[in-house]
């Protein structure tokens, strides 16, 4: 037996294991169709789990880029050498008499050397070099007034120049927050693919079961009887499917790069915490994609049944 | 319990059934005979309610048929059982799953159905063939199944398009045996047949009612029935 035969065969012995043996014997088994519910619901509940971590990664770029930052801004001071220190007191003196401004430090060489280095690399001389000083300013929760900030350092300190990172921030923050955008919308397109993908699936084998409808109504089946073998039988499919495809996407998040890793993508795709369960409901919520989609397309097809 | 009021029917333009009329009482037996294409298989279709009439209505089990929701037909079919000349079945089901359909459908329990099941396998002659399924069997083996699947629900009507057309002679006559005996229980039967050697030979049992249909319309049997 080959190895899509013997799929088909698990993939067909599936729903018995929970169904009603009674109104399950009324379809036939239906093996490629099947195989297709199962494996289109696994594609996608896969997709769907890559697509969340990427989310949930975009967003959390977004919230940190947005959070971190906003707190903080830099004073960078350009002055002759003889006038650095006196610029740097004055620029000291107008932050401890600024209001919201709850730290400021000076950075010291080493720590300007570090962020120097991949650029200049290791040996920098750094003492023979024009390198402005510059003033870390960590904000209080309400922050300053950047603008009146500005105007008191021009008065006070000539060369000293305030980058509160909103000049860069903001777009990075809105191309995060575009990302993040973007994973929410290709989810909603994954979930419409399944349910399209479950009702093309369900209308072929409706419809390679018409004799099946016409025998049962004609006995007397209600609707919502003949229906229901055919919704469960997919909607158990669809959520076994998903179940596989929606493990295996979890496995491999779990298993990609950490955020310390050098090879990490941003700041490692994957769940975090509670976002764990979210994964989770993956699988629910295409059974009811697939329950919602096969009732659709199996009343349609009833209705045109005497 | 059944009525056909002056019903017409007509299909791709053409007049098939004009201002027909049919009262069955319960317990009563009728014959519907004919020569073939002159609609006998339509008039069980509409008392099936597989067909609506263009004019009149039908009424079963004194309700209207055209004032059902598609559920009352269901409910309504579970009281009828119905022989169609073409006999069709699900053919991935064994015989005897196949004739216990309607209790299933109806969400009856089976278990309790062995001894009515065997019974009745043993009056159709399919014993030997209860676990096959209905691709394999002979035309009329698939007529005694399909006999053995409408008295199953024990039904207050049956309607019988041919049951006898594809079997020999003695099965003809144990398949009406079983029919006039249900008749005997008070379930009324409507039996479409050109076979004029049955029809006297229920005569001969029990009182019965001939209609023969001629220029679009039922008539009573002729003196020869």
């Amino acid at each position: 037996m080959n190895a899509l035969a013997r799929l088909q065969e698990v993939v067909g012995k599936l729903p018995a294991m929970s169904e009603p043996p009674q109104s399950d014997r009324l379809v036939p088994p239906t093996g490629f169709t099947a195989l297709l519910t199962t494996f289109t619901a696994g594609a996608m509940a896969f997709l769907a789990v890559f697509t969340l971590a990427l989310s949930l990664a975009t967003g959390r770029v977004a919230d940190r880029w947005a959070n971190e930052l906003s707190q903080s801004s830099t004073i960078r001071i350009s002055a002759p050498a003889e006038e650095m220190e006196a610029q740097t007191s004055a620029v000291l003196q107008v932050l401890e008499t600024t209001s919201g401004v709850a730290f400021a430090r000076v950075l010291g060489n080493e720590e300007q050397r570090v962020l120097l280095e991949p650029w200049f690399g290791a040996d920098l001389p750094l003492d023979d070099l024009p390198i402005p000083r510059l003033i870390e300013v960590i904000e209080e929760e309400d922050g300053y007034d950047p603008e009146g900030l500005r105007l008191r350092l021009s008065a006070e300190a000539p060369g000293a120049f305030l980058d509160d990172h909103t000049r860069w921030r903001r777009p990075l923050v809105s191309a995060a927050n575009s990302l993040r955008m973007l994973g929410w919308t290709a989810l909603v397109l994954i979930g419409l693919s399944m349910a399209a993908m479950v009702t093309l699936a369900a209308r072929a084998a409706l419809a390679a079961n018409a004799q099946v409808i016409r025998v049962t109504r004609l006995v007397g089946a209600r609707d919502t009887y003949i229906a229901s073998a055919f919704v469960r039988r997919f909607t158990l499919r669809a959520f076994y499917g998903s179940l596989l495809g929606a493990a295996l996407a979890m496995i491999i998040v779990a298993f990609l790069p950490e955020p310390s890793d050098r090879d990490a993508f941003l700041t490692g795709i994957g769940f975090r915490g509670w976002s764990w369960i979210l994964p989770l409901l993956i699988p629910p919520f295409c059974a009811i994609v697939a329950f919602l989609a096969t009732r659709r397309a199996a009343f349609r097809t009833l209705n045109e049944v005497t | 319990m059944l009525e056909l009021d002056n019903i017409s029917y007509s299909y791709g333009g053409e007049d098939i059934l004009t201002d027909v009329n049919l009262t069955m009482a319960p317990g009563s037996f009728h014959f519907l005979t004919g020569p073939s294409g002159t609609g006998k298989s339509t008039i069980l279709k509409l008392c099936y309610q597989e067909l609506m009439p263009d004019r009149g209505a039908v009424r079963v089990f004194d309700q209207d048929v055209k004032t059902l929701t598609r559920d009352e037909i269901a409910l309504s079919r579970r009281r009828i059982g119905v022989v169609h000349q073409d006999c069709q079945f699900l053919d991935h089901l064994s015989v005897e799953e196949n004739i216990l359909l309607p209790l299933v459908v109806a969400r009856r329990d089976v278990s309790d159905q062995q001894e009515n099941l065997n019974e009745l396998l043993a009056w159709v002659g399919l014993e030997k063939v209860r676990r096959a399924k209905p691709p394999s069997l002979s035309g009329g083996e698939r007529q005694r199944m399909a006999v053995a699947r409408a008295v199953i629900m024990d039904p207050d009507i049956i309607l019988a398009d041919e049951p006898t057309g594809n079997v020999d002679w003695d099965m003809s006559v144990r398949l009406l045996t079983l029919l006039i005996e249900l008749n005997k229980m008070g379930k009324s039967v409507l039996l479409a047949t050109h076979d004029l050697n049955l029809i006297r030979t229920a005569k001969s049992n029990i009182p019965v009612r001939v209609l023969r249909i001629a220029n679009k319309n039922l008539q009573s049997g002729g003196a020869d029935l």
